[in-house]
């Protein structure tokens, strides 16, 4: 059935910002612009000045199944997705058994299909069993529909191998994520090396173990001509390193993650599991660097790092708890908080949420251009609301912003044409 | 006076008057462990349970024994004997501790936080026993004890912490505890054994051992973790020894009244020859024996006794 949504402020990065009306047909979008009419049985949307916005694209979540659904399913992961406004998400393959054959590619998007909400695009293994040894079958995965491969988790740690990742991902236009830590030099650690984990006693992870990765991946992006995503940067090295890459013409895109742009190494006082997490939180130093990569377009994305773990692993101290947190239902406000404080205008940070992680990956997604999958997101750039963990979507409640005021709520989020999330009632 | 805290987990948030409490509150248990009947009622009817997850002869019993003296009943809990095999979290086999009303528990653990995640979960009153590379509270106030004892006041008291400080939890009690007390610190050890930015925390390091010995009033020895050979900290025992190793010879850089600390187990030879931890200037039975007088002081005051 056809659906116009009318009267919404509309921000396409690069493409339509301004007053206007979006109309769905046949599941893609039919046209943009001022004053459109409606066709004969359509349903119309009136929003009232809100924003209208392509689906947001996450590149980097944990949907954890199979092997770990006590922390989050592909439907409940899904239902996060689209509560946050994210229409498509790129799924990390340390599952168990680890993404690393067509099996497990087709059976993450059988369930996403039976989920029928958000895009589930899965990544795939770049090594077997992700142990950094042998290359995992990619021309399968890649046949089977995995949009990118990672080691995620657990790095590429041997160089030529990683070398030979990039060259055989050449053959099927798949860009290389990778997430940057030299295991060696990060060693037992479990927060940001500093003087936060002096003073607590808790072994650090240098920003260091970051930046040594985030060079010997430059450098072998430089030699095979690969196409080379950094997953999640957080340390102003990386920030530096990457610009300057960018501008010798390496072909390469970096992602950052809310929490690295809002938080610090400070929020680790009296031992928070909610604020362990892998990149770990650096100092201010680090978080005004990713600001300004975000600002001057070094950094192109804003992924999340969704990574759902259960409350009792969460409980257990410090050093035992696991990283990660989850962020699909926060991550749009604490986008939007770069707006109010001036670091990126309202498009920019539409664009890196939607437009330049679809180009990172070569994903047909993030546009509202005429004939492109209909996958929108109305919100409210005013409404305020508290974060309550209670009340998320996903399986798992492990944030370190409950109980934050934030702004930015999303209304509604359609996926190929179809309403999958609305604010209910009770939280209007 | 009393101590106006449910739990004792780290010196760094202590004032001066509450560490000064609890070494004058030591002072009167002290007299207790030299009678000939060596127990005062104060705990009758507590009971405190040692929470230890890491093997520890010496501050179990000196807590043990602490307790005991107070008259408490003492239960010793230790992993191995308890269900934290079958996989219980550090907080349920606490709550089940607990639920026994236990009115103190005293905790060693591996994990820095451990105590602090534990308080916060629990009523009982938690008393750090020490937790991974963080704080050794008691340690540290032992030897506070132990250098007030020798007549030597704080204030401007030049003390040398010699050896691993990155993975010492003596260390950062004594660094937050002296500091606050006025002491001049100085930490001795070699580069990868000094924590990321320590001398923000007050203290002046050396590399060179005689340097930092030079003029010194208190020379504190860490234990070296025989096991850390091996792991890039340092390349050899022998090469350890030879230059952060207290030699008698080295012992004469320091001011001559000069007192040789250890919290032990020592490895003699290596980090302390032989005839200097029998010396004279060795205070570290003297240490062994402040710990009971101290850790019942306070078990005393956390018990509200106080």
């Amino acid at each position: 059935m056809p659906i116009l949504i009318k009267g919404g402020r509309v921000i396409d990065p690069g493409r339509f910002v301004g007053m206007g009306d979006v109309l769905i047909d046949q599941g893609k979008i039919a046209a943009v612009g001022p004053n459109l009419s409606a066709h004969a049985g359509s349903t119309t949307i009136q929003v009232h000045g809100q924003l209208v916005l392509p689906g947001f694209v996450d590149l980097h979540v944990h949907f954890r199944e199979p092997g770990f659904e006590y922390k989050e399913t592909i439907q409940s992961g899904s239902a996060a997705a689209v509560a946050g406004g994210f229409t498509t998400v790129c799924c990390m393959p340390n599952t168990d058994p680890v993404n690393d054959n067509q099996a497990v590619t087709e059976f993450i998007l059988e369930r996403a299909r039976l989920a029928g909400l958000a895009n589930v695009f899965p990544v795939g293994a770049i090594t077997k069993g992700s142990e950094g040894k042998e290359l995992a079958e990619i021309g399968d995965l890649r046949r089977s529909g995995c949009v990118a491969i990672s080691d995620d988790g657990k790095p590429v740690m041997n160089s030529l191998v990683m070398r030979r990742a990039m060259e055989y991902a050449l053959a099927f236009d798949l860009t290389v994520v990778d997430h940057c830590e030299d295991l060696y030099l990060a060693e037992g650690g479990c927060m940001n090396e500093g003087l936060v984990s002096t003073e607590l006693g808790l072994p650090g992870i240098p920003a260091a173990a970051e930046d040594v990765m985030v060079a010997r991946n430059l450098f072998l992006s430089e030699l095979t001509g690969a196409r080379l995503h950094l997953a999640h940067i957080s340390t102003a090295g990386s920030v530096r390193m990457v610009r300057e890459a960018k501008a010798r013409g390496i072909k390469v895109t970096a992602e950052a993650c809310p929490h690295h742009f809002t938080l610090t190494e400070e929020l680790v006082r009296g031992y928070n599991t909610h604020a362990k997490m892998n990149p770990p939180l650096r100092t201010w130093d680090d978080v005004h660097a990713i600001k300004e990569g975000l600002r001057d377009g070094t950094i192109d994305a804003i992924a999340t790092d969704h990574a759902p773990h259960a409350t009792q692993e969460k409980q257990q101290d410090f050093t035992e708890a696991p990283f990660g947190i989850v962020g699909l239902e926060t991550a749009f406000s604490l986008t939007l908080g770069l707006v109010e404080e001036g670091v990126l205008s309202l498009e920019k940070a539409v664009e890196k949420l939607t437009s330049a992680p679809a180009a990172a990956f070569g994903l047909k997604k993030g546009t509202l251009a005429v004939g492109a999958d209909a996958d929108v997101v109305i919100v409210d750039q005013h409404e305020q609301w508290e974060v309550d963990p209670s009340k998320f979507r996903s399986k798992s409640r492990n944030t370190p912003f409950g109980g934050w005021k934030v702004k930015g709520r999303v209304k509604k989020t359609i996926v190929g044409g179809r309403v999958v999330f609305e604010t209910s009632p009770a939280e209007r | 006076m009393s101590l106006k805290r449910k739990d004792l987990l780290s010196l760094a948030p202590l004032s001066v008057d509450e560490i000064t409490l609890i070494l004058e509150t030591a002072d009167s248990f002290k007299e207790v462990t030299g009678r000939e009947i060596k127990k005062v009622p104060a705990l009758r009817g507590k009971t405190v349970v040692n929470l230890f997850f890491e093997p520890s002869t010496r501050t179990r019993t000196s807590f043990e024994l602490a307790a005991k003296r107070l008259s408490a009943d003492v239960i010793n809990f230790s992993p191995s004997a308890s269900s934290v095999v079958k996989g219980e979290t550090l907080l349920d086999t606490a709550r089940n501790i607990e639920a026994m009303q236990a009115d103190i528990i005293v905790l060693r653990h591996s994990s820095a936080g451990a105590a602090e995640t534990l308080a916060h979960g629990v009523k009982s009153s938690v008393i750090n026993a020490g937790d991974g590379w963080h704080e050794h509270p008691t340690q540290a106030l032992l030897d506070l004890y132990t250098i007030r004892q020798r007549g030597m006041g704080f204030e401007g008291l030049r003390v040398a912490i010699v050896g691993d400080v990155s993975h010492s939890r003596v260390a950062r009690s004594n660094i937050y505890a002296l500091t606050k007390l006025g002491a001049d610190v100085r930490l001795v050890g070699p580069p990868t054994m000094m924590p990321w930015g320590v001398e923000k925390l007050g203290p002046k390091v050396y590399y060179n051992m005689d340097e930092g010995l030079r003029g010194v009033n208190v020379i504190m020895m860490l234990r070296l973790q025989l096991e850390r050979q091996g792991r890039a900290l340092f390349p050899t025992i022998r090469e350890y020894a030879r230059l952060y190793g207290l030699t008698a010879e080295r012992v004469r850089l320091a001011d001559p009244g000069a007192i040789v600390m250890h919290p032990g187990p020592i490895n003699r030879g290596v980090e302390i020859a032989p005839d200097v931890a029998d010396s004279l200037s060795s205070v570290i039975l003297d240490q062994v024996a402040n710990g009971v007088a101290v850790r019942m002081g306070i078990l005393y005051l956390m018990s509200g006794a106080g």
